[in-house]
This record gives C-alpha cells, structure tokens and sequence, in this order.
C-alpha cells in the first residue's frame, strides 16, 4: 500500500476537505502533476482543473477553480479559490457558460477581454469534466 | 417643573426609542453570529496564504519586479472599508480618523470606497474618491474582492498609484475591534515568527521550490494574495461594523432604561405636588367660607 500525506482543500469560504491520500492529481499552469507522498516540497500555481484525489483504491473528484498548491514531504495543501464537488455542480449552467465563453472567443469582436473569456472557459471545461 | 403631561410625552417617546434600538441591537447580534462564523471558516485560508506568501517573498525577495519593489509614484491608493449604514458608534469615523490622522499627503492620497459612510465622510474632508464599491459590503464574496484587485492592480500597472494601503477594521474579538491601517503593495518581506520556525523545522531543511519559477510566481501570485486580502478584511469589517452597533445599541438601550427611570420620578414627584397643590387649595377655600 502506497504511503499516504495529508490532504486539505482550502477555498476562501470554508476548508473544503481535510484527511489522507494516496495520491493526487491535477493540473498546473505548467501541466500535470501527479503527487505521491514523499516529493520535495514546490508550491505551484494551478490551472482551472479536475482534482483526482486518489484513497484506498477510491477516486474523488473535485473541481478546483484556480489557485495553488503548496506540497510539503507529508502534507499537500491546496489553496482554491473556488472548489466543488461533482455533486454541487450545476452542469446545465457549466454547458452554457462554456458555449458563452466558445461564442466570445470566435467572435474575436472588439472590446472582448480574451483572457477572462479564456479563463472562464477553462473553469467550465474543469466544471463539466469533474462531472462526467 | 415642567408639566406632567410634558413629561409623560416625552416618557412615551423616549420609549418608542428604546424598542427601537433594542430591536436593531438583537439584528446586528444575529448578524454578527453569522459573520463571526464566516470570518472564522476563512481564517485557515488566509493564514496558509500569507505563510506561502512570505516563504515565496523570504525566497525571491531581491527580485526586481514592480509588486515587489516601488515603481517610484507618489500617489497612494487607500482602501477604506466602512460601512453603509450608520448608528454604529465610532465605528465609522474611527477609520476616517485613521486616514485624517496618517502622515499621508491629500493629495497624494486616491480613495478607494468600500462602504457608504467613509465615502462621504472622506469626500467631505476633501480626499479624491476614484472609485466606489460600496454595495460590495452587504455580501461580500470571493469574487467582489477580486474585482477590486484587479482595479488596483491595474491602476497600478498603469502607474497611477505606487502604493496600495487597506484600511479596515480588525475583528478581535466581540467587544474589541482595532481600525487598522496595513501596507498591501509593493509586498515587504517579514520576517517569519520564531515559534513558527521551530515548528517546521523538517521542512525549512529542504527548501521550497517554486515551479514557475519565482518570478513569475510573484507574478501569479500576489493578484490572488491581494484579493484573499481584501476577502479577509471585508469579512473582518463586516463582523466588527455589526460587532460595533451591537455595543452602540446595548448603550443606547441601556441610556433609555435611565432616562425613562429619571423621568418616571419625575412625573410621580410632578404627580405628588398637584396633589398637595389641589388639596392646600380646597383646604384654603374651606377656611376662607368657614
């Protein structure tokens, strides 16, 4: 059995999860990690992204909104700035916040702020795919 | 010796008062609960932050990034957190007192107003008010505070202000709230507390690494250290603004009971010295016939 670290989930509202695990997986602004106990400690910045925590054979998912992640040899700490659970996911209003965000992005039109259309589209990507 | 009638007007009106202000005292205890249990569930975030903060800045603390270094303006930004409505005690002008009272110039002071009452109270005084974000305040959420960081930031970015200053109102506790003024920007180095050290000892032996590297982690970073710092002081100001009237409506309601019994005595010394008044009178009437 792999060694386990703990785990928190820290949105600014609320700790969003605390407790053990195998193994995490999620994606940074320089692509996927995937974390085992025992790394050496790297604080690193997170993309809009599905969260794989991985606990005695189980999967959670989690979709986390931006933010980052400090991992020290035992303990991971993750700092959200929004987080949530498959099952609080409004997926109707994920799949049209994404369409929005795909119209805004090929209309190219003036005045658009790309970056936020582009953010935005990353959080519901994340949004959608926790769910499925 | 005003009439009696005089004084039990007044009796009746002081009354009304008093339910009034009992009334908004048991609102803002409620409110108060709920905002102390908010404040509360983020307090873990803020501290995790502000301590990956600091080991990022302990790191890359000689950078030569604008956030972390002055990009040579004059012009300070302040953002004041009051409240928008009043009947607070000295809640409010504590803060502006804060501000009137600093070394800052006037002129080199640019406001920016979260909350009603500092608005006015500051514009009145003659501050410039660039912006205002008062409804933010009766529901303060995440992404309020981030909208407020980016504005700064990229006013900032722009080089109209070279500093950015908070000023808000710590929540102590239930009865002690501390206006505080905090530098947010360009972000100071501090050193870390001792005890602190000691406990992670294990993990100061190897080194954070930082991935992006630390400029560009600096880069990332301070944005949402920013808003997280806005968050807090927003949730703090909420609880202590309520915290405040809270105490300001406990005295208010308490100075009522004590005028009421004042003016009681009054009116029974009133009502006493009609009744001797009327009584010498008949008994002198009846003296006069007989």
């Amino acid at each position: 059995m792999a060694e386990k670290f703990k785990l928190s989930i820290i949105s600014p509202d609320r700790v969003f999860t605390e407790g053990e695990a195998e193994f995490l997986e999620f994606t940074s602004t320089e692509g996927e990690l995937g974390i085992y106990a025992q790394h050496i400690p790297l604080t690193t910045i997170l993309e809009p992204c599905v969260m794989k925590i991985h606990n005695e054979g189980e999967v959670k998912k989690a979709a986390i909104l931006g933010g980052f992640v400090e991992i020290l040899k035992d303990k991971i700490t993750v700092l959200a700035e929004d987080a949530q659970w498959p099952d609080d996911i409004d997926v109707a209003r994920a799949k049209a916040a994404k369409k929005r965000a795909e119209d805004r992005l090929t209309a190219k039109q003036e005045g658009t702020d790309m970056l936020r259309a582009e953010a935005a589209l990353k959080r519901a990507i994340a949004r959608i795919n926790t769910v499925d | 010796m005003a009439s009696m009638r005089d004084i039990k007007r007044r009796r009746t009106s002081i009354q009304s008062t008093q339910q009034i202000t009992k009334a908004m005292k048991l609102v803002s205890t409620a409110k108060l609960q709920k905002a102390r249990s908010r404040a509360e569930d983020s307090k873990a975030y803020f501290n995790c932050m502000y301590q990956t903060m600091t080991s990022l800045l302990a790191k890359a603390g000689n950078l030569d990034h604008p956030y972390v270094k002055s990009n040579g303006c004059e012009k300070k930004a302040i953002v004041v957190v009051t409240s928008n409505r009043g009947l607070a005690g000295g809640y409010n002008s504590n803060i502006v007192r804060l501000i009137t009272g600093s070394d800052f110039k006037k002129e080199d002071v640019r406001i920016y107003a979260v909350g009603g009452k500092g608005l006015e109270l500051l514009k009145h005084r003659g501050y410039e008010v660039v912006a205002d974000y008062s409804e933010i305040i009766e529901e303060p959420v995440y992404d309020d505070a981030k909208v407020v960081a980016t504005r700064l930031l990229d006013d900032f970015a722009k080089g109209e202000i070279g500093e950015i200053y908070l000023a808000y109102t710590f929540f102590k506790n239930t009865v002690s709230h501390i206006p505080t003024l905090m530098k947010v920007l360009p972000v100071e180095a501090q050193e870390a507390e001792e005890g602190e050290e000691e406990a992670n000892a294990v993990d100061k032996i190897t080194p954070m690494n930082f991935e992006p590297e630390e400029e560009e982690a600096v880069r990332l970073l301070v944005p949402k250290y920013i808003s997280s710092i806005l968050y807090g002081a927003f949730i703090e100001a909420v609880a202590s603004e309520n915290g405040a009237r809270m105490q300001a409506m406990d005295s208010a309601t308490s100075n009522a009971e004590e005028m009421i019994n004042d003016l009681e005595l009054k009116y029974n010394r009133a009502r006493q010295g009609a009744i001797t008044q009327e009584l010498t009178e008949i008994i002198a009437g009846a003296e006069a016939i007989g």
